[in-house]
């Protein structure tokens, strides 16, 4: 009986799917996927939406913080640049979505270049506490730049179109969300099969080290930040067509750090990590209101307590994953898997 | 002396007095970073508790300021110890990301349960001082800028000689300059630690203490203001006492400049972001602040 892998070649190595089960599997989900708007309620779709969104923002910053190791705390500045300047091309430039988003996207991979300027010389707690700074001014002259961004009082951005049908509703954005994130996800996982992905996984494994042996480590560094700034720029775009209207507020500090918290619950430096914690962080108030709604029998102020109560959930959440699983969802998945590949005779 | 010169000199001493605020936070926030390496990313936090919590003592139990302040000062130092038990000990030797997100997951708990408890409304803090400023020459003094400033002095003064003659103190400054030394010659490293948090949890209670009583009232924009620390311990050096103290009352200064002068021409909210800009420029030109210790990367 044939038991584990048995790779003879670099190609059987590098493989990304081993057997044809994982492609079945995969079929299957996306089969099921393309099916849920037809049976999901409003309410679900919009939470599976913004999961697909959150998938693609922490599939960037997993590139730049789990691969390259280069800390960021700006990664919500990184989603403001990318939904204004969505916005500010449809509604002033008059492009189309299909257009805005990826000159967006390219604006905001521009902006990340910027930002990773410091890491050239800075490293770890510098470069995370340039990246707060960053942060700040960003949010500042989006706030101030009324002309433009029209400030605290609201973005409005029309809905996307595709042969003039507007893509106005939770099942319709479905589809465009789902477009870019599988994609996204795929890129992802290629681009770890390459050179430029072994690079950034060098340098974060000892930057010094990977530049002694040839990792040009400005250059390296900075493509990680535009690399992560472009898949922000995108899930940026798709939340401004998401919730059709930009506010500040939607970029706040805490939304780095619900995204740092994503990748870290989901597993640092693991494609599956940036999707399990993209969904853990996007169900969890979801679930925090579902518990809320069905003590209100029994406990009526429960309601008014979930914005703490998710505060309490997830600074624990993520206390305990750093301290017992600090590799992440992505990790308690193997050992589960693999205690059943195996099963009965897991030992 | 002109108008235009009465305004700046009060910018310059209300900029002091908050500096001096930010120059506590600071201390807590070096304390830390000297002792332990961790870099705490809640300090705002820790500032918000305390100022919750001596608001609860003086206005929620109704206690004489006698003794409210130790009982908030006993219960901060309670949590600064369940923190370095709880939180921080299990990641002694960890990739920096993991214990800036831990300070994160604490700081997100701290606010979560103060919401919880004391909801988030704006509670008004005990008037400690008369509001009825005084002149000096011609420039306006408000008591409250003036105590703070001669508190946080007083502070700042004890911890020095603390740290200068105790045997605590240098204890703790021993295992700042070289822990396994200083693990060696008897120090208990772990009660080090615990000692930093503690004193670094006492010091931002103050700190929440004196600045509710400046602004007059506790919200959860007190969270925010901590944040200032960053610019503060960039500019002084991220390990100096020293630089703690000066860089606090220059951020506070230099805000409250950038703000009375710049908020005219570019509309508002440049006290929020110029230490910010400070913060990067420094970052860029001198990383280690003017007081830090120069670190090499070796392979």
């Amino acid at each position: 009986m044939r038991c584990g892998g048995f790779r003879v070649s670099y190609r059987s190595d590098e493989r990304i799917f081993d057997t044809a089960v994982p492609i079945i599997a995969l079929v299957v989900f996306l089969v099921a996927l393309a099916l849920v708007p037809r049976f999901a309620t409003t309410y679900w779709l919009d939470v599976l939406n913004r999961i697909g969104i959150a998938v693609i923002g922490a599939l960037g910053l997993n590139i730049l913080v789990g691969f390259t190791g280069q800390i960021s705390i700006g990664h919500a500045a990184f989603l403001a640049v990318g939904a204004y300047a969505t916005a500010i091309l449809e509604t002033k430039a008059g492009l189309p979505f299909y257009l805005a988003i990826p000159v967006a996207a390219l604006l905001t991979a521009a902006f990340g270049l910027v930002f990773g300027i410091p890491s050239l010389r800075l490293k770890g707690l510098y470069l995370a506490i340039a990246t707060l700074a960053a942060h700040f001014i960003t949010t500042y002259v989006i706030i101030h730049w009324e002309s433009m961004t029209k400030g605290v009082f609201g973005l409005m951005v029309p809905p996307a179109t595709v042969f003039g049908l507007p893509l106005d509703s939770d099942a319709r954005i479905f589809y465009l969300i789902f477009a870019l994130t599988i994609p996204a996800t795929l890129v992802t996982k290629n681009l770890f099969r390459t050179k430029v992905g072994r690079a950034f996984i060098a340098i974060r494994d000892r930057d010094v080290a990977a530049g002694v042996m040839g990792v040009n480590l400005y250059r390296y560094k900075l493509l990680a930040f535009v690399i992560s700034s472009f898949y922000a720029g995108v899930a940026g775009g798709l939340m401004a067509h998401h919730s059709r209207i930009l506010f500040p507020d939607a970029f706040t500090l805490l939304v780095a750090i619900d995204y740092l918290a994503m990748i870290i619950i989901g597993g640092l430096g693991s494609i599956l990590g940036s999707i399990f914690g993209a969904v853990f962080m996007t169900l969890l108030p979801e679930v925090l209101k579902l518990t809320a709604t069905s003590l209100t029998g029994v406990y009526p102020q429960a309601f008014g307590l979930i914005a703490s109560a998710r505060d309490i959930v997830f600074g624990l959440a993520v206390i305990f994953f750093l301290t017992y699983e600090p590799q992440g969802l992505a990790r308690i998945w193997v050992r589960m898997r693999s205690y059943w590949t195996l099963w009965p005779y897991s030992y | 002396m002109t108008e235009q010169l009465v305004f700046m000199l009060q910018l310059v001493i209300s900029g002091i007095a908050v500096g001096g605020v930010y120059s506590l936070m600071a201390l807590g926030f070096v304390l830390i970073f000297k002792a332990s390496s961790v870099v705490n990313f809640g300090p705002g936090e820790l500032v918000l508790f305390g100022a919750h919590v001596s608001w609860a003592t003086i206005l929620q139990m109704r206690l004489p300021l006698v003794v409210a302040l130790p009982l908030t000062l006993a219960v901060a130092v309670l949590l600064g110890l369940v923190i370095e038990r709880g939180v921080l000990r299990p990641l002694i030797g960890e990739p920096i990301i993991s214990v800036i997100m831990v300070t994160f997951g604490f700081a997100s708990v701290i606010r979560g349960f103060l919401n919880m408890t004391w909801g988030s409304d704006t509670r008004p803090f005990p008037v400690l001082f008369s509001p009825e400023p005084f002149r000096v020459g011609p420039v306006p003094v408000s008591p409250v800028h003036l105590w703070s400033f001669v508190g946080v002095m007083v502070l700042l003064g004890a911890f020095s000689l603390f740290f200068r003659f105790s045997l605590t103190g240098m204890a703790m400054r021993a295992t700042a300059d070289n822990q396994q030394v200083a693990q060696s010659l008897g120090v208990s490293v772990k009660w080090v630690f615990a000692l930093s948090w503690c004193i670094a949890t006492g010091v931002s209670t103050l700190a929440g203490i004196i600045l509710g009583s400046v602004r007059g009232g506790v919200d959860f924009s007190l969270a925010d203001l901590g944040l200032k620390v960053f610019p503060v311990v960039i500019l002084g050096g991220l390990d100096s006492v020293a630089g703690a103290i000066i860089g606090g009352v220059l951020i506070g200064v230099l805000e409250n400049l950038s703000g009375g002068y710049l908020d005219p021409i570019l509309g508002g909210g440049v006290k929020e972001v110029a230490p910010f800009v400070v913060l990067v420029i420094i970052l860029m030109l001198r990383p280690y602040g003017f007081f830090g210790k120069v670190e090499i990367a070796r392979v």
